[in-house]
């Protein structure tokens, strides 16, 4: 099937009904892919000449708090040299773990250790899992709806929330 | 003769009575106030790796810097004999054409060598 | 701090020096180059030609080692918070430090759990220019009200313990 001119039925159809099309945007055709299939999917729509997606724009976590499946990751490719876009979202249980796709774009390295520290999401396979934003030892993943805004109670902070279980540190 | 020094003698002595006076004034009035942290050394505020001293030098610097002492040694030795050369006639500008000569043969080896390059 | 810092009387010699010693200190203030976020442009904008800082005798070093008094322009967060309390740290006595824009002051509107709510949290402050940005007019009047800070020092003289809180010498 041909959306907004992207022949993406080619690399659809092994995947049969496990890829589904998610028509919730219309900015770009969106594909809705379980976390097992990710970097399967990822490697054709890199590697097929007729698509060449070679260029991950960006990977965003999101958290839906009190909804089920509580996590989800959000993909958006571009492709050189046709210029077309393409999102991929990948719906994550609670504590979420999924295969990395650094082995197919290396500049997943970045965004899924920004996903890791501000998420909790854990990849599979990443050379370098550390946190990129807040620093070693930080305890806790800022992005999550029931994390406070203002941070917990410590030195620095003194109109945090207080810790729920343990004492509050740097 | 001696006597016609007088007014460096002075001057050098004035030079060292002013830096001394104005070290000790600086000395007893700054505040000295040192302690571990600000010993440190300065690495934009983050953590030293390694000692400067263990790092990576190119050493074309230090072999720049032998050729500029033997040469600037040479063109020293230039200047009392400029001012007394007419008084010598030609056998002192032979005497220091020989010097020179010696001189441009180690300077040529030191460019053949590659010792002028600065990318090695 | 001083060998003969702060032992003497009141009277007219050493309240002469004193002058002297801080028309030299506020004369002179060279601040590092510190800008961490958006108050940096404007202070690059007092330091160049319109608002010119240089007419204040203000130089901008790179290295703390070379600095009098640190401007914090920007916001402050908690990861670079042991950074500005090292560079403080190196600089040399006598020092001062300016907080210039809300962030640096109070977290400004970030009440989050990265920003450090106040650089005085950190380092001790001495000046406090408000905005977000302020404006280049802002940050010179700040470094004039540093100044007449430093006019009030007592280097030479005796403190009393009212005097003892103003600036680190």
């Amino acid at each position: 099937m041909l959306r907004n001119g992207l022949p993406l039925a080619p690399v659809l159809l092994p995947f049969g009904q496990r890829v589904s099309i998610d028509n919730s945007a219309t900015d770009m055709p969106c594909l809705l892919v379980p976390p097992a299939d990710l970097v399967d999917l990822c490697t054709q729509l890199r590697d097929d000449v007729s698509l060449r997606f070679d260029f991950l724009s960006d990977i965003c976590g999101v958290d839906l708090h009190p909804k089920t499946p509580r996590f989800m990751l959000v993909y958006h490719l571009f492709s050189l040299p046709h210029k077309w876009r393409l999102r991929i979202k990948c719906h994550l249980t609670d504590p979420p773990i999924v295969p990395t796709v650094t082995q197919v774009w290396t500049t997943a390295n970045w965004h899924e250790r920004e996903a890791y520290d501000l998420y909790g999401i854990t990849f599979d396979g990443h050379p370098d899992p550390r946190r990129i934003y807040m620093w070693e030892g930080y305890e806790g993943y800022p992005m999550r709806r029931d994390f406070p805004l203002r941070g917990y109670k410590d030195d620095y902070n003194p109109m945090g929330a207080e810790r729920p279980a343990k004492e509050g540190g740097r | 003769m001696p006597i016609d020094f007088l007014p460096v003698f002075l001057m050098v002595a004035v030079v060292v009575v002013l830096s001394v006076f104005i070290l000790t004034l600086s000395r007893l009035i700054r505040p000295n106030n040192p302690y571990p942290e600000k010993n440190r050394p300065y690495e934009c505020g983050v953590d030293h790796v390694g000692e400067a001293s263990a790092g990576l030098f190119k050493v074309q610097y230090f072999v720049i810097a032998i050729l500029f002492v033997v040469f600037d040694v040479e063109t020293m030795f230039l200047f009392p004999w400029a001012v007394v050369l007419q008084d010598m006639g030609m056998f002192g500008y032979i005497e220091m054409l020989v010097f020179i000569v010696l001189l441009l043969v180690g300077f040529a080896y030191a460019w053949i060598k590659g010792a002028l390059e600065w990318v090695s | 701090m001083g060998i003969l810092s702060n032992r003497f009387q009141d009277n007219v010699f050493f309240t002469s020096s004193d002058a002297i010693i801080n028309w030299s200190r506020k004369s002179s203030l060279w601040p590092q180059t510190f800008g961490i976020a958006c108050c940096a442009i404007e202070m690059i904008s007092a330091g160049c030609a319109r608002y010119d800082l240089d007419r204040f005798g203000v130089v901008f070093r790179p290295s703390p080692r070379q600095s009098d008094v640190m401007i914090v322009a920007g916001t402050v967060t908690r990861k670079m918070a042991p950074i500005v309390r090292r560079l403080y740290d190196q600089m040399a006595e006598p020092r001062y430090v300016i907080a210039m824009g809300t962030c640096a002051i109070s977290g400004g509107v970030y009440n989050t759990y990265a920003v450090v709510q106040g650089v005085d949290h950190v380092i001790p402050v001495d000046i406090h220019v408000a905005g977000c940005p302020p404006r280049p007019e802002a940050l010179l009047h700040g470094f004039v009200q540093l100044q007449e800070k430093i006019t009030g020092t007592k280097v030479l003289r005796r403190q009393d313990s009212a005097d003892a809180a103003v600036g680190t010498i």
